[in-house]
């Protein structure tokens, strides 16, 4: 097991070198020129230059990589060009409500999606299967900020139950940050819920084919137990690996999300960073989610041991 | 990054290519509700797209200041370049230039129709060759694998957001975009296909007789990737119409004079609730079309491969 | 639990939330909650000239003078000052009790270091240390300005309301390289700026100054007494989506919008909630600018045809929309400024499209498209491209009408290339009134070509001459008259088309008073009840 988490583990290092190689030369290789927005409106062209020089962009591509991915090695991702604040102070600033909304956003997928995908596979073929399947699509259709600006206006404006916009730090009192949570929350888990949902019930629907289901039932075990401590069981792995996978669209979801809600979060900062050309932001922020998403996966993949015995590694 | 999660579904996409082989794959896949719903929707939406200028539509890109926000159904006037004035039924309102939106909406088909089929073509396109080359070449197979790990770690919108906003906005820019972060799912789909065709004695035999490769690519290979890959093609399709309006309402998607769908919710976002008309008209438009283009993927998936059906 | 209690127990839940988030929403009545009209990234006002970090430079400093809300030069932090009758010797005294926040008195060594570096990048305190001999500080709370020659404008220099304002700071703050953006914020202002709770992009706050002295007269923009009457004001940066920002300040969870989109002033006038103060009476004004460097825009008669097309209420009806938010404006100079005029203005105010059509065909143009830049992203601004693009083509141009965002634009119009190879022919923008009032800071009337400051590089003799005038003549009059000269020239080259004016409405809840006529984003002598 040990020998598989460090193989596991050697394994990420080649996909995370080849990601910070592909950000690098996605942004070097795009016109727009950072020092322009610094200087602002009235500048000259002779102290755009020189801000240009000042910020390293005129030396050689090479060398620009060189000394960036030196950085990066020691944890240092360089200096925003927009906010002249050190990078990772910026992510680390941001990272509370980006994890709070994810976290509550897969809280509530999970907590709805996996008893609705049990229940549409028990009853395969019903009513409640059909229309589980039919809202599924709809949730993949339906873009996450009409959605938002729909609930907003319903819940927010209409009904006056919650805050419009924003996001309050845990610091200054629970109640207030999960208000301002909940909507935005509730916004991103649709697509999620229609994502595990459908894999919840192909998978539970496989297992309850399986014939020691019919042993269980044959010995008389309550039909609850059945289903979940049975069937749930042994369809978690593909469950899991579709939450992992999710994190993927979710991350996409939440940048959308925190720019309805004003939410300053990781999602805001790399919208920000890429319209401002503030390349050393885009850079951290697109490495940072790159390599959440690869952990994420890890622990994915970990999991799998404890969820299934048959896996082996 | 092999998975047993996606070992396992890699293997169910080469299985799906062996069910079109069965006689009647094709019959099936016309019987299909799903196929015929979303088929139909889909074959509408293109006639509209087509006849767009003969629906009632004027220039989506004329506008009078004079005829700003008015609502679903009133009546306004329009200048043409000619200084020629119309007399105008604006039957989805119109937006804050004075534009009309059910013009704009469907023109929007078109462009959105065109973004969701180019971005299918272009991942599928670029994703068989890579898998080709992947799975044919060992030597590259390695590296291959490596890049197309590293490009699906970087979260899809990322790469979509910094790609558009860093180059300029324009249409091929805004496909591309959308297609690059799809390429390595198809990629790894044609490679193991490959990988596993391969195996089979029958190509076996061919690469005895000293069949060219391409002949083989061509005449074994291809064929057998149709199923699976139309069924991703129609899901990327899908996908690339949704992220295409995410783009534009971040600001980041093709230039507001083309009217998209998601260009028009993002002027739109601005008067969302004194004016909802805005967001609503493309929104439902956005709503259906991916809507349909899902339900068919759904039924193109059911039916030319059962098994990946109770999959997933 | 029965369902009956349980369904009771969740609406009495649901109804402490809905309560006491009404209570939480309409905040402390010690913080005043704003949201400015864009992202604050730099803190340094000199360094740069985005009314952003100006705003935030009015918070945290002090000037020497101010301009009140009729353009008159009014002092500030100088108690008195004189001036020799050659007037090349200039004596200036400060108030006392000026201190920075750090607890230091505020000395002329201080003045004298912060205007230096403000003269290395500002464009008038570039023109008028061509003036300087030089600085001394005979006294810590005096000090003097020798000049080589009389200059018509050192208190509008010192005075100068906007970007880059003469802000006062300590002394080895001020030492910093004006190409260097400066790292610590003392000042000497109303608020002190809580850097350790800054958080770029989210939000950046101030703090009362309990030290400060304002002075006795009622504000007036610039000038006048700088109350704090608010323990805290926090600038909410997050906020950048303008439904969201009505709505939250229909909800009370936020207290001030300082740029409302005009698409929701009728929506904020009709809400008994809330208010429209009447804080900016000199607005700003649009304008189109050429390139002068690449044709057809090199030809000046083109520029006339252009001049001609471009009458002024497409552009601010399509804009604006709100009728008694725009008035046209037959000056380059804000009209209600004492150096406007409608000198030279026939050529745009009595044409139509008939008139444009002869223009440009009698002026040779031979059909190249013009590329106008359009930035998507600022909705003050973002209309009038597109109705530029249809007011030429009606005139008989082609145009290329370009859409990007404001830091492509901004990185593109500094570009000299021609304009199919990135280069650009157009761009449209506003000017805030202060930018423009004075043929000195209006960077459009800068016709040095290739040599000056400002994108398009318009040349013209001339005005650089009478500019040099201008920059020298002291009585008041003869500046009226040189500035009509001025003007007349620049109708007659088209430097530029001015485009109307318009005032940027501000949004308040009912409960803040203290709403004065700051003619821009001035944040003192507010009171929140």
């Amino acid at each position: 097991m040990y020998s598989f988490l460090a193989r596991r583990l050697l394994a990420t290092i080649p996909v995370l070198l080849v990601v910070a190689v592909l950000v690098f030369l996605l942004l070097r290789l795009t016109p727009g020129d950072p020092a322009a927005i610094l200087a602002g409106d009235a500048a000259s062209t002779e102290q755009i230059a020189r801000i240009r020089a000042s910020l390293g962009l005129d030396r050689p591509i090479l060398v620009q990589f060189g000394i960036w991915f030196g950085n990066l090695l020691s944890g240092d991702l360089g200096e925003s060009f927009y906010y002249k604040q050190r990078v990772t102070d910026l992510i680390g600033q941001r990272l509370e409500p980006t994890v709070s909304l994810a976290a509550f956003t897969i809280l509530i997928a999970v907590l709805v999606s996996v008893p609705l995908g049990v229940a549409a596979a028990w009853r395969f073929g019903g009513w409640f299967d059909r229309m589980l399947m039919g809202f599924s699509v709809l949730g993949f259709s339906v873009p996450v900020f009409v959605l938002a600006y729909i609930l907003i206006w319903f819940v927010s404006l209409k009904l006056g139950l919650l805050p419009v916009q924003g996001y309050q730090r845990l610091a200054d009192g629970f109640w207030p940050y999960f208000r301002h949570l909940i909507l935005p929350s509730v916004t991103l888990s649709v697509i999620y819920i229609a994502l595990i949902a459908r894999v919840t019930r192909a998978s539970v629907l496989e297992a309850l084919g399986e014939d020691y289901i019919r042993t269980a039932r044959a010995k008389g075990l309550p039909e609850l137990r059945v289903v979940v401590r049975h069937a749930l069981a042994n369809a978690a792995v593909p469950i899991v690996t579709v939450i992992g996978i999710g994190v993927a669209l979710l991350i996409g979801g939440v940048v959308v999300t925190e720019s309805v809600y004003a939410i300053p979060g990781l999602g805001r900062l790399t919208v920000d960073a890429v319209l401002a050309r503030d390349f050393p932001t885009i850079q951290g922020v697109i490495l940072f989610f790159s390599f959440v998403y690869v952990l994420v996966n890890l622990l994915v993949d970990l999991s799998y041991v404890f969820l299934d015995p048959r896996i082996r590694y | 990054m092999d998975t047993p999660g996606l070992k396992q579904y890699e293997a169910l996409s080469v299985e799906s290519a062996a069910a079109l082989r069965q006689e009647g794959a094709w019959r099936r896949v016309q019987r299909s509700w799903s196929v015929r719903i979303g088929g139909t929707a889909l074959v509408v939406l293109v006639a509209v797209a087509l006849a767009a200028p003969w629906l009632g539509t004027v220039d989506p890109a004329l506008f009078d200041a004079g005829s700003r926000d008015l609502l679903p159904g009133e009546r306004g006037e329009i200048t043409t370049l000619e200084g020629a004035t119309l007399h105008h039924k604006f039957l989805m309102g119109s937006d804050s230039f004075g534009r009309d939106i059910y013009s704009r909406v469907v023109y929007g088909t078109r462009v959105s129709l065109i973004v969701g089929v180019c971005a299918a073509l272009v991942a599928l396109a670029f994703g068989i060759v890579f898998g080709l080359c992947a799975g044919y070449l060992r030597w590259l197979d390695g590296i291959l694998m490596r890049v197309m790990d590293g490009l699906m770690a970087i979260p899809a919108i990322l790469i979509a957001i910094a790609l558009v906003g860093l180059w300029r906005a324009s249409l091929v820019t805004v496909i591309v975009a959308i297609a690059v972060p799809e390429i390595p799912r198809v990629t790894r789909l044609v490679r193991s296909l490959v990988l596993t065709i391969r195996e089979e004695p029958y190509v076996e035999a061919a690469i005895a007789l000293g069949t060219p490769t391409w002949k083989i690519m061509l005449g074994h290979i291809l064929p057998n990737t149709v199923a699976p890959l139309v069924v991703q093609g129609t899901f990327i399709c899908a996908s690339a119409i949704l992220v295409e309006a995410i783009l534009s309402f971040l600001g980041v998607g093709l230039p507001p004079d083309i009217p998209t769908w998601g260009n028009i919710m993002a002027e739109g976002r601005i008067q969302f609730v004194s004016y909802p008309h805005n967001v609503f008209f493309p929104g439902v438009f956005l709503a259906v079309t991916v809507l349909a283009v899902n339900i068919l993927g759904d039924g193109l998936r059911d039916t030319l491969d059962p098994r990946m059906a109770r999959r997933v | 639990m029965t369902i009956s209690r349980f369904s009771a127990a969740a609406v009495l839940a649901a109804a402490v939330a809905a309560a006491s988030g009404a209570a939480l929403a309409q905040g402390d009545p010690k913080v005043l909650r704003i949201v400015p009209h864009s992202n604050l990234s730099i803190l340094d006002p000199v360094w740069t000239t985005a009314y952003m970090s100006r705003n935030h430079g009015y918070m945290i400093y002090d000037t020497l003078f101010g301009t009140d809300e009729k353009a008159q030069i009014r002092p500030q932090m100088v108690e008195e000052w004189s001036a020799s009758p050659d007037k090349r010797l200039w004596t200036f005294k400060l108030r006392k009790g000026l201190e920075f926040h750090d607890g230091r008195p505020v000395a002329s060594e201080d003045v004298v270091a912060s205007l230096a570096r403000w003269g290395k990048r500002d464009a008038m305190g570039v023109a008028l240390f061509t003036f300087v001999d030089r600085m001394d500080t005979p006294a810590p709370d005096t000090f003097r300005i020798f000049l080589r020659e009389a200059c018509g404008f050192l208190l509008e220099a010192l005075g100068k309301p906007s970007s880059n304002v003469p802000f006062i700071m300590p002394k080895r703050v001020a030492e910093t390289d004006a190409f260097k953006q400066i790292d610590d914020y003392t000042g000497s202002g109303p608020y002190i700026f809580k850097r350790d709770e800054f958080k770029p992009g989210d939000k950046a706050v101030y703090v009362k100054n309990p030290k400060y002295v304002p002075r006795k007269e009622p504000p007036s923009g610039t000038a006048g007494g700088k109350h704090a009457y608010v323990e805290r004001v926090e600038w909410n940066l997050a906020l950048r989506d303008a439904q969201a920002q009505v709505n939250a300040l229909q909800k009370g969870e936020v207290d001030i919008i300082e740029s409302l989109a005009f698409e929701h002033y009728e929506t904020v006038k009709k809400d008994p909630a809330l208010q429209l103060p009447n804080f900016d009476i000199l607005g700003l004004q649009f304008m189109a600018r050429f390139n002068h460097l690449h044709k057809p825009f090199d030809n000046p008669a083109v520029r006339r045809a252009v001049a001609a097309a471009f009458a002024q209420e497409p552009f601010l009806k399509a804009q604006v929309g709100v009728k008694e938010l725009y008035n046209t404006c037959a000056s380059m100079f804000t009209c209600g400024t004492p150096y406007a005029s409608s000198a030279g203005s026939d050529i745009q105010s009595k044409s139509n499209m008939k008139k444009a059509q002869e223009l440009l065909k009698a002026s040779g143009y031979d059909g190249t498209p013009i590329v106008i830049m359009k930035p998507t992203d600022l909705v003050t601004i973002t209309k009038l491209p597109d109705v530029a693009t249809q007011l030429l083509r009606q005139a008989g141009f082609k145009v290329d009408l370009q859409a990007m965002d404001w830091q492509t634009l901004v990185g593109r119009r500094a570009k000299k290339d021609p304009p199919d190879k990135g280069g650009w022919h157009m761009f449209l923008t506003a000017w805030q009134a202060h930018d423009i009032w004075n043929p000195i800071p209006n960077a459009a009337l800068d016709t040095r070509g290739e040599a000056s400051g400002w994108f398009g590089w318009g040349k013209d003799d001339r005005i650089v001459e009478l500019r040099n005038q201008f920059m020298r003549e002291t009585d008041e009059a003869k500046k009226k008259k040189l500035a009509e000269a001025i003007q007349a020239r620049a109708f007659e080259v088209a430097t530029h088309v001015p485009l109307g004016e318009y005032r940027s409405p501000m949004a308040a809840r009912k409960n803040i008073a203290g709403f004065f006529v700051s003619n821009g984003n001035l944040y003192w002598n507010l009171k929140k009840n």
